[in-house]
């Protein structure tokens, strides 16, 4: 393995970390598209400022997931935003409007009604999760694209990347990339209910509904997720041969998952630890699934990443144009880039460890009615 | 370009630009306030005053009305980068993409981080571990100027890379020269500076809106003292950077330089235009004049632009005739803008010979074109260009958004000056109804200035989109016209209902706190 080739893998293992992560903080949104839920205004209230002191995070996780994509991997950047352009579109509105909605809600003056902002709320919960899953769902399902650099020299028309004129709305239409939208969905649910009742004190009858609710959710998801897998396991994908020809390869992901069997492993410890905090949020009276589930869930979404795009995987295939299909290998930076940016990827532990840190202490004791009632500054 | 790329350019051009101006009206206040609320929280760490916690409490709620929304406008801008500007996202992605994925480790999560603190932790965390959490959000905020500006200035001023015919692509090959050349440290700090100087200014307008409203009138003139000093560290050291920046734009966007000026046939000891009508019919190449009703100052702009009265300043017929004088007066050939569209060309053609070579697998033509191609790479963008007058910036905008910016700025000078003078030895001067006028046209003014500074950046470059690399026709992606008009009608009702419902909701908060005492927030 040459030191590209390393450096290509070792950020797509940071891709794959970030995905993960930023499915997870997709509690959030799950948490918002519950709050219509036989919620009084109180509760809703409580509800609202226990998700608003961590949206944020989300939305940066969701910046830094961009942002890192271009630096290591800007073919991707240049290909996918430019082409599903509705499809990522419609993921920015959601995630515009809900950025002010938190903290305009309740404000006096802020013209549209408290209404409105929920409903902002509701649908990037709802429309951000679907539609993050649907773009992620193109990395094995792929879209209608070309790719050809010599394009940079027609002066007439100089455009590399070509998509197809629906401009990823076919993605929106692909049922498995929906089936996996809708997964995702449903895993941002279960996993809100779990973060209430983790963050929530001081409201039995919420955390009786949030702990039927990690039942309800769970079990849809895993519907979901067992639905999904047996899709993927099954499915044709495009993967680069010995002579650089991208070839389609049947059950790619399935032989995938045999060839690279750790990933297969860490699929399993993930699916069990998700099914472990699930049932102990759903039967127990502890308020830690959250950790084993989130930590499960991390896990599956790695795994799944990684084997969209390792093995010479082509992790955005051309369904129009083969042989334009996106690899880890001619989608990347260049090696002093990815060698620059590896180095400052040593800071993330860093980053981690802050986060864990004020996180902790801002969640201490958790967080009651009371509490947002006598708060300066309240959503 | 054809017809219909040429409409996609304009609708792309403008949704970036909308998006853009509307992220400025939010994100200056937000770094510079963040500097006025940290100041204000220490003084009340440091004193154990009350009066301070709640003055500081007071303007932390200003800014986060503001924040969210500085958030929403940035997140489309990055991902505009991609949606917009694919080609571009490819043709420097190596090195552009560097900047915005450690803008997002190292600036947003700190951001993201400590401002739950700041708004949440005032009886959950000591206080002590607030005060480092709100100049943590200082500095989170700083950091993420830092990154994009350095993103922003390499597309001024392209450095630290080089062209690869083999990807059809710029690779970074100094990170160091990308992060932290002169251009990209002077742009930070003075954006940085001006963000200091409209928060300062805006700190100063509501402040005298109280005392108008003989409301809170304590707490607005510690306020106005705060806002004063920050305000006019801000402009001084915007001003100290300003003048840095006219040196660099000289000496690598020659061509802004001209417009901002409305210079067309410059020479040795050229003045600088104090007032001027810019003569809209003019066109480089004709006799007309170009600015009615003259105002000049000797000399000034070759002191500007150089450091030196006996430098010469080349003009935009200059530039794209490719001649220049020595201080002696001599004429000198530098390369004119046909030369560079013929280098342009001949980069094109060599790399398009490179990719031939390459499937037929002849090394040795491969090399030759290679070389070919480094060799006229420096003006790769302009073989994009129909004619030479392309590269000429919109002049009329330049023009008079630079003298905006430093009108207004000399204005906030004074305005600064003032506040801390009179606050120390006249202070009831400064509770006089004129006064308090003067304070509160403060805040449009502050903003006017700040937006006609990024115009004079933004449009005084065009039309590149990386300076002589890559014109913006070049960077686009292929998106129908149609739907980039979508998304920007989208975005403009968007935008604008969330300022007009963000200024409401400060207008309501403001108006409220007439009632309550702000010092007990």
């Amino acid at each position: 393995m040459t030191e590209l080739e390393f450096l290509q893998a070792y950020w797509w293992l940071l891709i794959c970390v970030l995905g993960a992560a930023l499915v997870f903080m997709l509690f959030v949104q799950g948490g918002q598209s519950m709050l219509y839920c036989k919620a009084d205004e109180s509760t809703r209230q409580l509800m609202v400022n226990s998700l608003g002191r961590k949206w944020e995070l989300t939305f940066t996780t969701l910046v830094l997931f961009g942002g890192a994509f271009f630096a290591s991997f800007p073919l991707f950047y240049s290909t996918s935003f430019g082409g599903a352009y509705w499809l990522w579109m419609l993921i920015l509105l959601s995630f515009v409007l809900q950025s002010v909605s938190y903290e305009y809600r309740r404000k006096p003056g802020n013209i549209f009604g408290t209404k409105v902002y929920d409903g902002f709320l509701l649908f990037n919960g709802v429309a951000g999760c679907v539609l993050l899953g649907v773009a992620v769902g193109g990395l094995f399902f792929g879209g209608n694209f070309e790719v050809s650099h010599s394009n940079l020299l027609d002066t007439s028309s100089p455009v590399i990347s070509r998509w197809a004129p629906t401009r990823g709305l076919e993605m929106i239409a692909d049922w498995r990339c929906l089936l996996l939208g809708f997964t995702v969905f449903f895993l941002a649910r279960t996993q809100a209910a779990l973060y209430f009742i983790n963050n929530l004190r001081g409201d039995a009858a919420l955390e009786q509904r949030m702990r039927r609710g990690v039942l309800i959710n769970g079990a849809v998801f895993a519907v979901l997720f067992v639905a999904f897998a047996v899709v993927l396991l099954t499915t044709t994908g495009k993967q680069v041969d010995a002579t650089g020809t991208v070839v389609d390869v049947d059950y790619l992901y399935f032989n995938n998952f045999i060839e690279m069997w750790w990933w297969a492993v860490a699929l399993v410890l993930g699916v069990v630890l998700a099914l472990t905090g699930i049932a102990i949020g759903a039967f127990s009276q502890s308020r830690g699934g959250i950790w084993l589930s989130g930590i499960g869930s991390v896990l599956v979404v790695v795994a799944l990443f990684a084997v969209a795009g390792y093995n010479n995987t082509c992790y955005l295939p051309s369904n129009t144009f083969p042989q334009s299909s996106l690899t880890i290998a001619n989608s990347s930076s260049s090696l002093y880039t990815l060698r620059t940016m590896a180095y400052v990827s040593i800071g993330v532990p860093f980053v981690i460890a802050y986060i864990a840190y004020v996180w902790r202490k801002m969640n201490f004791g958790g967080l009651s009615a009371k509490e947002v009632s006598e708060d300066s500054h309240q959503y | 370009m054809n017809e219909l790329l040429m409409t996609v350019i304009d609708w792309s051009r403008a949704q970036f630009a909308l998006t853009a101006m509307y992220h400025w009206l939010f994100v200056p206040l937000t770094i510079g306030l963040s500097l006025v609320v940290a100041i204000m929280e220490s003084i009340y760490v440091r004193t154990g005053d009350d009066r301070w916690k709640g003055i500081t409490k007071f303007w932390m709620t200003l800014f986060g009305i503001n924040f969210a929304i500085g958030v929403a406008t940035g997140i489309i801008l990055e991902f505009e980068f991609g949606t917009n500007w694919s080609n571009y996202s490819w043709f420097v992605g190596d090195i552009f993409g560097a900047p915005l994925a450690i803008e997002g480790i190292f600036a947003f999560f700190i951001e993201a981080t400590f401002v739950a603190v700041m708004f949440f932790g005032w009886n959950k965390v000591s206080k002590r571990f607030h005060l480092i959490s709100t100049w943590m959000v200082v500095i989170g905020v700083t950091l993420s100027a830092l990154w994009i500006l350095v993103a922003n200035s390499w597309m001024q001023y392209p450095v630290g890379m080089e062209f690869d015919p083999g990807q059809m692509r710029n690779v970074m090959k100094d990170f160091g020269e990308v992060a932290f050349n002169g251009m990209s440290m002077n742009k930070f700090f003075h954006t940085v500076a001006s963000t200091w100087t409209l928060a300062g200014a805006f700190v100063v307008g509501i402040s005298c809106w109280l005392m108008w409203r003989r409301s809170n009138v304590e707490g607005a003139r510690r306020s106005l003292k705060v806002g004063g000093w920050v305000g006019l560290a801000g402009i001084l050291f915007t001003m100290w950077t300003g003048d840095g920046s006219a040196v660099q734009v000289a000496k690598v966007q020659p061509m802004k330089l001209a417009a901002m000026e409305g210079l067309y046939d410059g020479k040795v000891g050229q003045e600088l235009v104090g007032f001027g009508i810019l003569n809209t019919d003019k066109v480089p190449g004709d006799d007309l004049e170009a600015i009615h009703c003259e105002i000049s100052i000797p000399y000034g702009l070759s002191i500007l632009a150089n450091h030196d009265p006996n430098t010469f300043v080349p003009g935009i017929n200059d530039l794209l005739n490719g001649v220049a004088l020595t201080p002696e007066g001599d004429t000198i050939n530098t390369v004119s803008y046909s030369d560079r569209m013929a280098m342009g060309r001949t980069a094109q053609e060599a790399l398009r010979q490179y990719g031939v070579a390459k499937e037929a697998g002849d090394t040795a033509a491969m090399a030759e074109a290679a070389l070919t191609v480094k060799d006229n790479f420096q003006y790769f963008g302009y073989g994009y260009l129909e004619r030479p007058e392309d590269a000429v910036p919109p002049v009329a905008l330049t023009f008079y958004a630079f003298r905006v910016m430093v009108m207004i700025g000399g204005l906030l000078l004074a305005l600064f000056i003032a506040c801390i003078v009179l606050g120390k030895w006249r202070p009831m001067w400064i509770e006089h109804r004129l006064a308090l006028i003067i304070g509160m046209m403060a805040i449009p003014l502050v903003y006017v200035c700040s937006q006609a500074g990024w115009i004079v950046a933004e449009v005084g470059r065009q039309p590149w989109v990386i300076q002589d690399l890559m014109p913006t026709c070049a960077g686009i992606s292929a998106v129908e016209s149609s739907s980039v008009q979508l998304t920007f009608w989208l975005f403009l009702v968007l935008f604008t209902g969330l300022l007009v419902a963000e200024v409401s909701i400060m207008a309501r908060y403001l108006k409220r706190s007439l009632s309550n005492d702000i010092e007990k927030l």
